[in-house]
């Protein structure tokens, strides 16, 4: 049987392993992006477990809108990164220098 | 018991599959660990009876998402050497926090009713002709039917963001202009010569 204990525990060990992706990719949009997705999905993997231990559809609902506006943010960021590299031909993150941010 | 090995095992593989898509020195191969990661994910909500949402997951994320990251890899010429470039100077930053986060997780997570719920129990059997679609679709068009109609607004928006930000015209671009097409006369297009009639020898 799978506790809920178990599942926090996985969803916890793939959110820090996110974590350290985008400490350690920080040079690259894509795997950025990646990253993001990792993220989307140990948050994901709460909302399930939780929402079979409490018997509760509404966080499978809340996993369904997650899903849809992770799919839109990646479209979108994926189309800023092509015209990106068009007009730099880099997708180096310290290259983006313009705002002097 | 069997449903214990099978969570193991695919939790294994989806650490496993996560240490690859951020470890990997080619993007290709981080590409395809995450959609091994989404494979693995869907298997472990299939045990845990989310089976619309793991179908989701595949069609949604390995069927459409995935490819596009795919695509934008192979299509941008990136110089690798230089993006690897001082991976390994905040490795320890990276590795450091990523510890710090495993344990505090786990640390709730373990720490005696700080949820405030037992987290050591399994969940409640569901009745035999219980459907998970159904269920879900009893709530998202009663309950959550504005947030859906937003929600599919905003699957409109990222549509024509997307395809706003891409679109260009080259210049030199030659293109088919159908308005002069249609507008175009026969004296614009048909000279008529005049020429005297061969004499026949």
């Amino acid at each position: 049987m799978i506790s809920l204990a178990q599942l926090l525990t996985l969803s916890g060990i793939l959110f820090s392993l996110a974590v350290a992706g985008i400490f350690l990719n920080r040079k690259n949009v894509i795997l950025l992006l990646m990253c993001v997705e990792l993220l989307l999905l140990a948050a994901n993997f709460n909302f399930i477990a939780f929402s079979r231990y409490l018997n509760d559809v509404n966080g499978q609902v809340f996993v369904f809108f997650v899903l849809t506006v992770a799919a839109a943010e990646s479209a979108i960021g994926l189309a800023i990164l092509v015209v990106l590299f068009r007009e730099r031909r880099t997708i180096n993150v310290e290259d983006l220098n313009t705002l002097k941010g | 018991m069997l449903v214990a090995t099978l969570f193991y095992v695919f939790s294994a593989i989806l650490v496993i599959a996560a240490v690859g898509v951020i470890g990997a020195r080619n993007p290709v191969y981080s590409a395809l660990a995450l959609v091994m990661c989404f494979v693995t994910s869907a298997a472990i909500w299939l045990l845990l009876e989310a089976e619309f949402l793991a179908v989701v997951l595949v069609l949604v994320y390995v069927g459409a998402v995935m490819v596009l990251f795919l695509f934008v890899v192979m299509m941008l010429d990136i110089n690798l050497a230089e993006l690897r470039q001082g991976f390994t100077r905040f490795a320890w930053l990276g590795w450091l926090t990523a510890l710090a986060v495993i344990v505090e997780i786990v640390g709730v997570v373990w720490a005696k009713g700080a949820l405030g719920i037992d987290v050591h129990r399994g969940a409640a059997p569901t009745p035999a002709d219980y459907s998970n679609t159904l269920a879900l679709g009893e709530v998202l068009y009663t309950r959550y039917a504005y947030p859906l109609e937003l929600a599919a607004v905003l699957l409109l928006v990222a549509i024509i963001a997307a395809i706003a930000l891409t679109m260009r015209q080259r210049a030199g671009h030659k293109q088919q202009d159908v308005e002069a097409q249609v507008a175009v006369r026969a004296a614009e297009r048909l000279r008529i010569v005049k020429m005297d009639p061969e004499k026949g020898a």
